[in-house]
């Protein structure tokens, strides 16, 4: 299975379609913004067809009978025959849902989806036409469409300097191939004359029984721009004119057009007729002349030729960008990533044993080690730029999730994306589906009120989630915002008291209310509904986030919205730490986790029980706990007047102040996993190398404290570990 | 010492000897992976005494026993005489504190012998074999028995 080549390309268009199912799903988010125009649908179309295409290649029926239905109704809306309503619009959006499912199930070999039917009937009933009928027309004919170019719309065409177009056709007989000769050395002869554009002509190759290995099917249409006359072009063939019909004709003053121009407003050629040409032979054209080959019906030809010259770049900069990719198994980015990081911490071990031998500032080895130091930090950079992926896709998921559950709910919900290009790590963005699915759900199903209940409230009926991405200092804040009636504390309040997770009378903030909803075991919905409430609650999807390394927060205003955030670190492989020292240990805490720190005064210290502390700082008391204590490497000081505190911030809204012997200083380091040598360690997250070979331990405040004890005042009894 | 009269492999078995405390210990020489001068280990916060704490292995964070405490002595010194065996135990990798490596052994399986067992002191379950070359005593360790158990959490 592995080696079958098949299995790879197989493999290779599941990939392309989910890629053109994002660009479908792109292109419907355009027209629901309202924009309506030709090439927006046209990539609706384009999608949807080239995702049949490639799926009658392998056989996928269920697949190509769906993607040609949608693809027809699609034909429909781009003729302009059918409009499209807001319902009609979430009908294409169903359709393309059901189109990714349909996808899915023809990779994996699952069923297809029950609703696929009824969807396309739906659809279907949009033209008014009689199901059945539709699906026979089009179907044996792969034939590349005529795409409506809108080519009145061009501009007056700019006037440039003329050179001649030549319309050459070459068709080689049996003998040419016979006599040794090859139609692509002539290809190349002709494209140095001037720029040309190569089409091979295979609609007489017959059906592949019919074949016959040594008959010359193939002919090429060429059209060739340049200062050049004819004579020039028939010497090119000098050799080959008995065995080859050849066509030279001039095509007067219809070249006042700039290629490029045309470029910029074609669709990727690419697509148009991809379909017919994959497996067909005109490769011989792309090579030598940078456009693609295609077939191309008599009635476009004119308009495709007029574009005749467009050189390779204007192909890419044609409708959406796109630039080449390489896929790369992710073992061996991570590899890479591995290895950049010994090379990080080689290079540190390296300037510091350089500056231990007392070289002088302005020394060859010294300038030479930092510009080796700006590498090693730029390829860091890069690879980590490597893992780093769009958030795009996943908010794309979220997007059917609204959908989804907008439809269960029976609620109006309009969804919108910001910063989707934002890139997070890969891994980052897998494993954060699941809990922003949660978070979503919970928007529409608890955040947004019923459309009744808006209106009644003057809001508008339809309500709005945004979600948004974006990086801020180093970390990407992922946001979640609904403009529904806010947390509803007081029941909240009531919710915690009756499940029994504060007690009655306690005094809270109302952010520490909201905080109650990540508790365990809680969940707001006074019935369970089928989407949200099944007992994994905000708990779960705050977990989820600190095994990331992130946080997440709430702010609400009642009658206003909601907005969860959740802050992320862009990578897991580096973090951003300060380096501190705590009974001759090197250590490093998460920058994330430090909101400030301080040097205690006598003020500051005030006694709590018999062997605990508190600090007062601005104006609230912060347990204060020794970390050499904490740790087993000292026993707690007599007075911790003059000590360095940090005081770190937790993801439940505690805070705590932790003594340290010095700050360092603040640097990224490369965190090594402890887990898989040695096992978990109480308060220590991971290990890092430093400049000095050394290991340092990173770590984690919160898990730290939440075992601690807190003993910061010496008694009688030993206290020593 | 270390002539070999039996070619044959699989009745063989090649030890690397150390001295513990002036004693001599030994382990098998295939789970060996590297023997490294001594380097200051970080310690480890609620780690057991044995565990001195980790050190940089060419990038990866490797956990060190004082093999010294763990079987019941006082600690190793820790200074540039002492060695560091590096050793692998399926997929474990843990580095074992030793005053210093003496020799290396080639024996025949038969003159192993069991270690009796005595149960006032808890070195003997570390102990899986015992042998006797040129008249001194050495102990073939157990390593599964002496590493930490990874599985556990340490506290």
């Amino acid at each position: 299975m592995t080696n079958d080549p098949m299995a790879e390309i197989r493999a290779s268009f599941f990939v392309e379609c989910e890629e053109l199912l994002e660009s479908l799903h792109d292109a419907l988010g355009i027209m629901d913004a309202g924009e309506h125009d030709n090439e927006t649908i046209n990539v609706v179309f384009r999608a949807v067809h080239s995702i049949k295409g490639g799926a009658g290649a392998f056989g996928l029926d269920a697949l190509v009978a769906f993607a040609h239905r949608f693809e027809t109704v699609m034909d429909e809306v781009r003729s302009g025959r059918l409009d499209i309503s807001p319902d009609a619009l979430k009908l294409f959006y169903h359709a393309a849902d059901l189109l990714s499912d349909e996808v899915r199930a023809a990779r994996d070999g699952t069923d297809e989806p029950a609703e696929a039917e009824s969807c396309l009937q739906e659809l279907e009933a949009l033209m008014g036409l009689d199901p059945g009928a539709v699906v026979e027309e089009e179907e044996a004919d792969f034939q590349p469409m005529g795409l409506a170019f809108d080519f009145d719309d061009f501009a007056p065409p700019p006037e440039v300097e003329a050179a001649t177009v030549f319309d050459i056709r070459i068709k080689p007989t049996d003998a040419l191939y016979a006599s040794g000769n090859e139609p692509l050395h002539l290809l190349r002869a002709l494209s140095g004359l001037g720029s040309v554009e190569t089409r091979c002509d295979i609609d007489t190759i017959p059906d592949f029984a019919a074949l016959k290995p040594e008959t010359s099917y193939l002919s090429w249409n060429i059209v060739l721009t340049g200062d050049t006359s004819e004579d020039e072009i028939r010497e090119v063939f000098d050799f080959v004119e008995d065995v080859c019909e050849i066509d030279i004709s001039t095509r007067p003053e219809v070249d006042s057009f700039t290629p490029g121009d045309f470029g910029t407003d074609l669709p990727p050629l690419t697509d148009i007729g991809a379909d017919a040409t994959l497996d067909s032979e005109p490769a011989i054209g792309a090579e030598d002349t940078g456009t693609p080959p295609e077939p191309v019906t008599p009635s476009v030809q004119t308009n495709i030729s007029l574009g005749a010259a467009v050189p390779r770049d204007a192909n890419s900069s044609a409708g959406n960008e796109v630039s080449p990719t390489v896929r790369v198994d992710l073992d061996r980015i991570d590899r890479l990533v591995n290895l950049v990081g010994e090379l990080v911490i080689n290079q540190a071990m390296l300037a510091q044993s350089v500056a231990e031998a007392g070289l002088p500032p302005n020394s060859a080895v010294m300038t030479g080690l930092e510009a080796f130091m700006m590498l090693t930090r730029d390829i860091q950079d890069s690879v980590m730029m490597i893992r780093a992926q769009p958030v795009k896709p996943l908010f794309q998921r979220m997007a059917r999730i609204v959908r989804e559950a907008a439809a269960a709910t029976g609620k109006e919900v309009r969804f919108k994306t910001e910063g989707e290009t934002t890139e997070v790590d890969k891994t980052v963005i897998e494993r954060l589906a699941d809990p922003l699915t949660h978070m979503i759900r919970n928007a529409v199903d608890h955040g947004l009120e019923t459309p009744d209940k808006r209106t009644g409230n003057g809001k508008t009926s339809e309500g709005t989630i945004t979600l948004s991405a974006q990086h801020r200092s180093g970390r990407v804040v992922i946001e979640i915002t609904d403009d529904g009636a806010g947390i509803n504390r007081p029941k909240v309040r009531e919710i915690a008291v009756n499940k029994g997770l504060i007690p009655g009378d306690a005094n809270l903030s109302d952010s520490e209310i909201d905080n109650l909803l990540f508790l365990p075991g809680f969940s707001t919905a006074t019935e369970v509904s089928a989407l949200s409430g099944r007992g994994v609650g905000m708990d779960v999807v705050r977990q989820a986030i600190q095994a990331l390394g992130g946080r997440i927060s709430i702010a609400s205003t009642p009658g206003k919205g909601t907005i969860f955030s959740i802050s992320l670190p862009l990578t897991l492989a580096v973090l951003d730490g300060m380096v501190i020292s705590v009974a001759d240990e090197t250590m490093v805490v998460p920058l994330s986790s430090i909101l400030e720190t301080a040097t205690l005064t006598k003020e500051d210290i005030r006694s709590l029980g018999p062997e605990t502390n508190v600090v007062h700082v601005r104006g609230a008391f912060v347990p204060l706990y020794d970390l050499g204590a904490e740790l087993g490497y000292r026993s707690p000081k007599a007075c911790y007047e003059g000590d360095i505190v940090l005081l770190t911030a937790h993801e439940n809204g505690a805070r705590s102040a932790l003594v340290v012997d010095s700050i360092m200083e603040q640097r990224q380091v490369v965190i090594k996993g402890l887990q898989r040598s040695y096992g978990h360690i109480p308060g220590v997250a991971a290990a890092t190398i430093l400049g000095d070979g050394q290991i340092a331990l990173i770590l984690d405040p919160a898990d730290l404290v939440s075992t601690a004890s807190g003993r910061t005042r010496v008694t009688d009894f030993s206290l020593a570990g | 010492m270390t002539e070999d009269t039996l070619k044959s492999t699989n009745t063989e078995v090649e030890l690397l000897s150390f001295r513990l405390g002036g004693e001599e210990y030994s382990v098998d020489i295939m789970s060996v992976r590297e023997i490294r001068g001594w380097t200051r280990a970080t310690p480890l916060p609620h780690a057991p005494p044995y565990v001195r704490g980790v050190i940089n292995l060419r990038g990866t964070v490797l956990p060190v026993v004082d093999l010294s405490v763990r079987l019941g002595m006082p600690p190793v010194k820790g200074d540039a005489r002492n060695v560091i065996i590096v050793v692998q135990l399926g997929q474990q990798t843990a580095g074992l504190l030793v005053d210093a490596v003496s020799d290396i052994l080639a024996l025949p399986l038969t003159e192993l012998q069991p270690p009796p067992d005595l149960a006032a002191d808890t070195a003997h379950s570390y102990i899986s074999a015992l042998t006797i070359v040129e008249e001194r005593m050495i102990r073939v360790l157990d390593l599964a028995a002496v590493l930490p158990d990874e599985s556990s959490e340490a506290a």
